[in-house]
């Protein structure tokens, strides 16, 4: 076993996923299979090897400062499934 | 032969001897539509009414004698391309009624060439898939055997292609997206290098690997569409600022003198006996064609699909964090507060797949297992691309299987991920690399399935594979089969 | 028990870019909700950053400004966490490696100059602003500030109180603000202050469990809420309690600090390189570039002013805290070439009607030209310095030129030797007694005299002529 259930349920907690006991069950098993795979990489001595985050090596790529257009309030809230006059509306954020 | 069946340059070529009008292709795409579609599904989102007005419109400007590359000619999207005013929902239940306020470029781009959109095509949840069994609106079916996947996560684009229900489409490859269901569909399908095509607008599923890429029926299409793709874009930092060749001047070029590598690691145990030979019969073809195949060795392919399985879920898992209900697309109804509309929605919106992905991508970036998993996979993609940059020392273009089976039966791997993510072991390492790769059909398995297999060139060399796959359907001489639908 | 306080600050200063950092969006201040967006920076499918250069550049010069080694390469990387004003559900921000690192600013304590390090200086994007319903359980959420570039300053764990803390924050923000990269509007949120605090018995190496402190959005409150804290902590350890790592909200309105439970779960971030971005390779010639174009420093202004005008090092600070000050300061004193003198002025009454008015220097009425004028009519002797407060008061009130006040109000000083002579010829012979006592060697009468002769101009003559004539006179014909 790589995961425990525990983890598997503070992963879904972190990644924001209801799962049930059923998924949580599932999951956990589904993974420990596909991790015991990623496994084989620990065959392999990368010690020195530089990670690769990008597929080519572009650098300093940048725009100038200039003003675009803004979309506006009403375009940027029309997909909101919820919006009060000018805002999104979310449950009471506390903090 | 119907005018649906036929390639883009057929097309041009009746259209500008005013042999046919836009009006008339695009109706006869929309009746092969209402014929068949029942059956494949590979649509989301028909765009008839859309394509017939713009296609009046083409044949106003036939009539002008403005002509342009795609003028009249019928393109279906993958429904991961944002299309401003259309709904694009990426396969998903979470942007099922997402109306994006803005088109992706390679879209503005096909409208600037005169493209007709028929419609948006079905695809695996956030692309996420190698059947196209994962959509939130139901499979797409394989058009050459009803029973079978058409592979994915682009199925949607290759059956249409495949089925004449378009004339060439769109698609996005992160492991063999593209290039696998072009495969299983008997079509050409080419992911470009990393960079070469704008991904503004091309929903993400992992970043470093998402590549825009052409579906079409024969190579010189590939080329056309190849033309209008291609080019920096400055609104996306990883494009790459190159000068882009006329690809279609390499439609006809012979082979002569070139090496085709043919890596060792690619012809493994678990390949399909029908697939081996028909990829040695192309061999021999491109031998007979001038080439010169020699052995290579990619040592590090064994190690791909875990690389993959580690980098394309990390990235997804912070790329979908934005689908959290508050901006666009579902909400869950009645939560009680913040944390519940946030773990309701994304457990509504998700299918398994897409929840899979983001589990394992949040678990190999969490505290204590980045570098473990995630440093430790971008360790090995290192290797793995220096793999290619040595081998592409020692030959021109390299020669593998693009799916070690054809197309596989409805519902045989939804059970078993890991399975599922294996069929995609030979596309993998071109995204992991970013190096381009097509894929041509090579034959059919004795059941009258598509087998496919793939170029793979050094980053922007797209004209080689161009020229390779061309010079290999011209001497090849396989028979023009359609499905029976 | 003797306990040291230990003090690390993060500081979130936005920068005075045109546009947003990943996207043109305007970053002004004060639009209609959720106008100044784009689908870039409200984070919808499938769109891209494009970071701003400015951006690069601003930062870099905050970072040469305090001493900091600027890396050959730096990325963006993601910070990941689920927050209704963060619509990627991750932040663009700088991780293992950032743009600047391992510098200092000196901070003046008890007359000795003392090194604050500077852990690193890194480029990220801003959140939206978050409105709470007060009658019912919703927020409503603005993304106008969303990806409003921000460099945040990390300090090293050196300040040893709050006041050097302050001083910190003082210094740092002067810099900002001399860069004109960052307004520095405390209020608006362009200055933003992180603290984290703990304490140890004196003498002891390690440190002490740290609370962070969020929401100090001014100098002062910030001094107010670590001095809580520490008290806070003190009283934890003296009583057989311990101090819990977490985070705590400062309450200006209670004067407490208070634990925000709701942020604790939500630290495991998972940063990783931001596949969307490319590195960021900054050359010498670039990093020259932005040191050739650096301003005068606050420091080295200070420095100079000492050295130049011979004005303490008191008046030095007072008039560099502030660039605009500074540079009023030397306008005057080009013109009136009396630097103390003019350094007098300004931090006396000039300062004081602007504080009243809680106006800047820029905003002063008080033309620099106009105070150097004056300062030279007081040295002239037309006016004197109790006339000139009279002046100064009415050319902050009313902008006028002295000249023009002086003129008006008929301020002008009587120095006409033969007019004096008259008045006090006349006062002489109307207080005969008085003479005659202050003959006889009752001096103090001197004073009576001098206020008589005032009295009679109306206050308006030349009080070393007076003085003098009255000495000569008093003494009677030799």
């Amino acid at each position: 076993m790589k995961i425990s259930s525990q983890e598997v349920e503070y992963v879904a907690h972190l990644a924001r996923l209801e799962i049930n006991e059923k998924e949580k069950e599932k999951f956990t098993s589904q993974l420990n299979d596909i991790l015991l795979y990623i496994d084989k990489l620990n065959e392999l001595d990368t010690k020195g090897v530089e990670p690769m985050s990008h597929a080519i090596a572009v650098t300093n790529a940048f725009r100038e400062d200039k003003t675009s257009t803004s979309i506006g309030t009403e375009q940027t809230l029309t997909n909101a499934p919820d919006a009060r006059g000018e805002f999104f509306r979310v449950p009471k954020v506390i903090e | 032969m119907e005018l649906n069946q036929l390639t883009i340059h057929e097309l041009q070529e009746k259209i500008k001897n005013g042999e046919v009008s836009a009006l008339q292709i695009t109706e006869s795409v929309f009746s092969r539509i209402d014929a068949v579609e029942e059956r494949v599904h590979c649509y989301i989102r028909l765009m008839k009414e859309e394509a017939l007005h713009a296609a009046s419109k083409a044949d106003d400007d036939i009539k002008k004698g403005d002509i342009k590359p795609l003028t009249g000619i019928p393109i279906a999207l993958k429904d991961i391309v944002c299309t401003k005013g259309i709904v694009t929902t990426c396969g998903s239940h979470i942007l099922h009624n997402f109306v994006p306020p803005y088109s992706a470029t390679v879209v503005e781009k096909l409208t600037a060439a005169g493209a007709i959109y028929v419609g948006k095509t079905n695809m695996d949840e956030f692309a996420m898939g190698s059947s196209t069994e994962t959509s939130w609106f139901g499979p797409t079916r394989n058009p050459w055997d009803l029973e079978r996947i058409p592979g994915g996560s682009s199925g949607g684009s290759a059956t249409a292609v495949a089925a004449d229900e378009c004339i060439a489409s769109i698609g996005s490859d992160t492991g063999g997206s593209i290039r696998q269901p072009a495969a299983l569909c008997g079509i050409v399908g080419m992911k470009p290098t990393y960079g070469r095509v704008s991904r503004f607008g091309l929903i993400a599923f992992a970043s470093s690997l998402d590549q825009i890429g052409p579906f079409t029926k024969d190579v010189e299409d590939c080329a056309i569409m190849m033309n209008i793709l291609a080019g920096y874009d400055p609104k996306e930092s990883t494009s790459v600022n190159a000068e882009v060749p006329d690809y279609r001047q390499f439609i006809g070029r012979d082979i002569k003198g070139w090496k085709i590598g043919i890596p060792k690691e690619y012809f493994i145990e678990g390949i399909d006996p029908e697939v081996t030979a028909a990829i040695k019969k192309a061999i021999t073809v491109i031998e007979q064609g001038g080439g010169q195949c020699v052995n290579i060795t990619l040592p590090h392919t064994q190690y791909c699909v875990a690389t993959y399985y580690i980098i394309a879920p990390a990235e997804a898992s912070s790329n979908l964090a934005r689908y959290d209900g508050v901006r666009y697309g579902l909400r869950a109804a009645d939560v009680r507060d913040l944390l519940e509309m946030y773990r309701t929605t994304r457990m509504e919106g998700f299918g398994a797949e897409v929840k899979r992905r983001i589990m394992i991508g949040t678990y190999a970036l969490s505290a204590g297992y980045y570098d473990a998993y995630y440093k430790k996979a971008s360790q090995v993609r290192a290797l793995i691309k220096r793999d290619f940059d040595e081998a592409f020392k020692t030959c021109d273009v390299i020669l593998t299987p693009t799916s070690p089976t054809p197309a596989f039966k409805i519902g045989e791997k939804t059970d078993d991920p890991l399975q599922m993510y294996l069929s995609d072991i030979f596309t993998i390492s071109t995204n992991l690399a970013g190096i381009p790769g097509i894929s041509i059909p090579c034959g059919f398995t004795s059941g009258g399935l598509p087998i496919g297999m793939q170029f793979l060139a050094g980053h922007f060399e797209e004209g080689k594979l161009i020229q390779i796959a061309s010079a290999y359907e011209k001497n090849a001489k396989n028979e023009k089969r359609r499905p029976a639908l | 028990m003797d306990f040291e306080t230990v003090i690390g600050l993060e500081v979130h200063a936005q920068l005075l870019t045109d546009t947003k950092i990943f996207c043109g969006c305007s970053t002004k201040f004060g639009g209609a909700p959720n106008s100044h967006t784009c689908p870039v920076c409200l984070g919808m499918p499938g769109v891209l950053p494009v970071l701003n250069k400015k951006v690069v550049e601003y930062a870099m010069k905050m970072a040469l400004a305090t001493n900091c080694e600027i890396n050959k390469s730096c990325e963006f990387a993601r910070k990941n966490y689920f927050y209704p004003d963060l619509p990627k559900g991750y932040q663009i921000s700088q991780y293992a490696f950032p743009l600047a690192e391992h510098g200092h600013v000196l901070l003046d304590v008890n007359g000795e100059q003392k090194k604050i390090g500077i852990t690193r200086i890194h480029m990220e994007e801003d959140a939206g602003k978050l409105l709470h319903d007060e009658h019912n359980p919703v927020s409503y959420v603005d993304l106008n500030r969303t990806g409003v570039p921000l460099i945040e300053i990390v300090s090293e764990p050196d300040m040893r109180s709050p006041e050097e803390a302050a001083d910190y924050l003082r210094r740092l923000h002067e810099i900002l603000v001399y860069l004109e990269i960052c307004d520095g509007n405390m209020e608006e949120g362009s200055f933003r202050c992180d603290a984290n605090v703990s304490i140890r018995p004196r003498g002891q190496k390690e440190y002490g469990t740290r609370t962070e402190l969020k929401n100090m959005n001014s100098f002062r409150n910030g001094q107010r809420a670590l001095e809580y804290e520490i008290k806070r902590q003190q009283y934890l350890v003296e009583n057989g309690g311990t101090v819990v790592q977490e985070t705590r909200l400062w309450d200006d309105a209670q004067g407490v600090t208070n634990s925000m439970r709701s942020k604790e779960e939500a630290h495991d971030y998972r940063y990783f390189p931001d596949p969307d971005l490319v590195p960021i390779l900054v050359d010498q010639p670039w990093v020259d570039k932005n040191k050739k174009d650096l301003p005068e420093l606050p420091l080295a202004k200070r420095e100079r002013f000492v050295k130049d005008y011979q004005i303490p090092a008191y008046d030095a600070g007072v008039l560099t805290a502030d660039k605009a000050l500074a540079i009023y300061y030397e306008e005057v004193v080009k013109i009136c070439s009396k630097p103390k003198v003019a350094s007098n002025w300004i931090m006396g009454d000039v300062m004081r009607f602007l504080n009243e008015d809680k106006r800047s220097i820029r905003e002063c009425p008080v033309k620099a030209e106009s105070l150097a004028e004056m300062i030279n009519l007081i040295d002239e002797g037309a006016i004197s310095g109790k006339m000139a407060k009279e002046v100064v008061e009415d050319m902050y009130k009313t902008g006028k030129s002295p000249q023009d006040i002086i003129k008006e109000k008929g301020l002008v000083q009587i120095t006409d030797e033969g007019e004096l002579i008259k008045t006090i010829t006349a006062i002489i012979e109307a207080n005969p007694a008085q003479l005659k006592d202050y003959r006889d060697g009752k001096e103090k009468l001197f004073g009576f005299f001098v206020g008589q002769v005032m009295k009679a101009t109306q206050g308006k003559a030349n009080p070393q002529l007076v003085n003098e004539l009255l000495k000569k006179m008093l003494a009677g014909p030799s």
